[in-house]
């Protein structure tokens, strides 16, 4: 069916999104990689010479640059628990037969459409001030004395938030998951006397892993990016207790004008990222084929 | 063929699921409660607030002077919008191809558009701040639509693939046999048929535009700022008006919430890149 000349109709019609991507990510990956070996820093115009590894090992021995890795470990790993745990939870419960099960859906849903800037501004204030919050006034109720959430419990603050971001999202595509499940082979396993818990770890667990490994590996690459709900929140402090990596190359590079470092921060943030999306995408190829 | 299920358990999951999804959905809808109470009233404890009598509108009115929300949220629109219309501008073509037209590398091709997207935005910050810096695109909508735009795009060439690839190509060759011309039976079978899937797309992409909270807080100082940067403006201290960031929030996520309902399915669909079924 295809023709010669309906195959170089289909290279032109590709053609434009293959170029403009290829742009979007060769020229300024190339410009971070060749910044990132220089002595660049806007507040000293002149020429920027080239200096070797300098900024990676400067970069890499500051210690807000452990710190932040420690952070973005906690911040990715706590997030996912809490979000993976959440939403096998949430997807078993939302796939039970219930009244209203559309409507509590929706509620379930409903923070993933929520701007991180929102979100993250809305548990600061209304439920996370120590005075006017919600916990506050529960504490306060209750006779205890309140949290000062991000001044004790910065980053955990921050877990918290993200997590409420991003159960929707787990939630959802394990529920798709579950609902592919073959109700015969669980209804044979109940006849033949598996207790729930059984059929819980035999049978559906194995059919969720697929989806579960998604849910973590599309997670782990957004959240090494959590940007916003930090620069609203804390601004990386108290200190760097809450900055991770991303907040960190944007220090260096906006707040503090040192591109050649922020460069090489960045280049370390991609090395990181493709070591996750390496993984998805092997997934994600599978999935093609078949 | 679902069993019988007895009324006294699905009361039980009933209470149970809509109790936790209550909590999860409560930080919205208190933000909705507080955005009609005067300031006084907001920083209530909460059974006080939910008992004061006083409902007003007042906070919606001064939160438009305060920081001129109509400007940010046409900026908003206008990203949303303008990203993904120059999206489709470019990925209807390439899916189409893709999906209709497949050679050796297709696969390959979308392979590598997708692994794009895992790029961190912060690997690229630097360059892209200095060259919007040098070509003067800092703070202007020209420069955010294109840079969501070349966000979004892998997102919107793989779904908009997935759609196409399920309309049969034994219709098209039909409408070929019959004599239809390239022009008519893009006009006439393959339009219509591939209209639903184009929708979803651009469903998602709107959301995921209206979201997007690094490029558009990084790039912008006020002119081009959308809604997500106009919130940002509220986590210094003069925000703690509870009622004023509460009717701010609800007029910045009201939109795309109710939009977002609408697209349950092609989030799941668009965001795993088809990895879930």
């Amino acid at each position: 069916m295809a023709t010669k000349a309906s195959r170089s109709a289909a290279r032109l019609m590709i053609s434009p999104a293959v170029v403009l991507l290829l742009g979007w990510m060769l020229i300024p990956l190339c410009m971070t990689v060749y910044f990132s070996f220089l002595r660049f820093n806007l507040l000293n115009p002149g020429d920027n010479p080239f200096v070797g590894w300098e900024n990676y090992r400067w970069f890499v021995t500051d210690p807000s640059f452990s710190a932040a890795m420690i952070n973005t470990l906690v911040l990715v790993g706590g997030v996912l628990l809490i979000t993976t745990i959440g939403g096998i939870m949430f997807a078993l419960l939302l796939d039970q037969p219930m009244w209203g099960q559309g409507l509590i859906r929706i509620m379930v849903i409903a923070p993933f459409f929520v701007m991180p800037t929102v979100g993250a501004l809305v548990w600061k204030n209304m439920f996370m001030n120590p005075v006017n919050g919600i916990f506050g006034h529960i504490a306060q109720s209750l006779g205890a004395a309140p949290i000062d959430f991000f001044s004790s419990i910065p980053l955990l603050s921050i877990v918290l938030i993200v997590s409420w971001q991003w159960l929707p999202f787990a939630t959802l595509i394990l529920l798709t998951a579950f609902q592919s499940l073959d109700q015969e082979q669980l209804e044979a396993a109940e006849m033949d006397g598996a207790s729930w818990f059984n059929r819980f770890w035999y049978i559906m667990l194995p059919h969720l892993a697929r989806a579960i490994t998604v849910v973590i590996l599309i997670q782990t690459i957004f959240l090494l990016s959590i940007f916003a709900e930090i620069l609203v929140t804390t601004n990386g402090g108290p200190g760097v207790a809450t900055t991770n990596l991303t907040y960190l190359i944007y220090v260096s590079s906006l707040l503090q004008y040192d591109v050649g470092m922020g460069s090489a921060g960045g280049v370390i943030a991609i090395i990181l990222a493709n070591i996750v999306a390496i993984f998805l995408m092997r997934m994600i190829g599978k999935n093609l084929d078949a | 063929m679902a069993r019988a299920v007895p009324n006294s358990r699905k009361a039980i999951n009933t209470a149970v699921a809509g109790t936790l999804g209550f909590i999860i959905f409560f930080p919205i809808l208190w933000i909705l409660i507080l955005s009609f109470k005067t300031e006084g009233d907001a920083i209530k404890a909460p059974l006080q607030v939910l008992f004061s009598t006083g409902w007003t509108t007042e906070s919606f009115g001064a939160v438009q002077e305060r920081s001129d929300y109509f400007k940010h949220f046409t900026n908003s629109v206008v990203l949303a919008l303008g990203s993904t219309i120059l999206g489709l501008l470019v990925a209807v073509p390439a899916a189409w191809a893709m999906a209709f037209v497949p050679a050796k590398h297709t696969k390959n091709v979308l392979m590598w558009m997708l692994s794009t997207k895992m790029l961190p935005p912060v690997g690229v910050l630097v360059p892209i701040y200095l060259i919007f810096r040098d070509v003067g695109l800092l703070d202007t909508r020209t420069g955010l639509v294109i840079v969501l735009m070349l966000m979004n795009l892998p997102i919107i060439v793989w779904m908009l693939y997935t759609y196409f690839r399920e309309i049969p190509g034994e219709i098209l060759e039909a409408a070929r046999m019959d004599g239809a011309s390239l022009r008519e039976e893009v006009i006439y079978v393959l339009t219509p048929m591939a209209i639903p899937g184009i929708a979803s797309t651009v469903l998602l992409n709107i959301i995921l535009a209206w979201n997007e909270a690094f490029w558009t807080l990084n790039l912008t100082a006020s002119n081009a700022a959308p809604l997500t940067a106009f919130i940002a403006s509220y986590s210094s201290p003069e925000g703690l008006f509870y009622a004023k960031l509460s009717a701010a929030s609800v007029m910045a996520i009201a939109p795309i919430l109710i939009m977002g309902w609408f697209s349950q399915k092609q989030l799941v669909r668009g965001l795993t890149f088809g990895a879930v079924k």
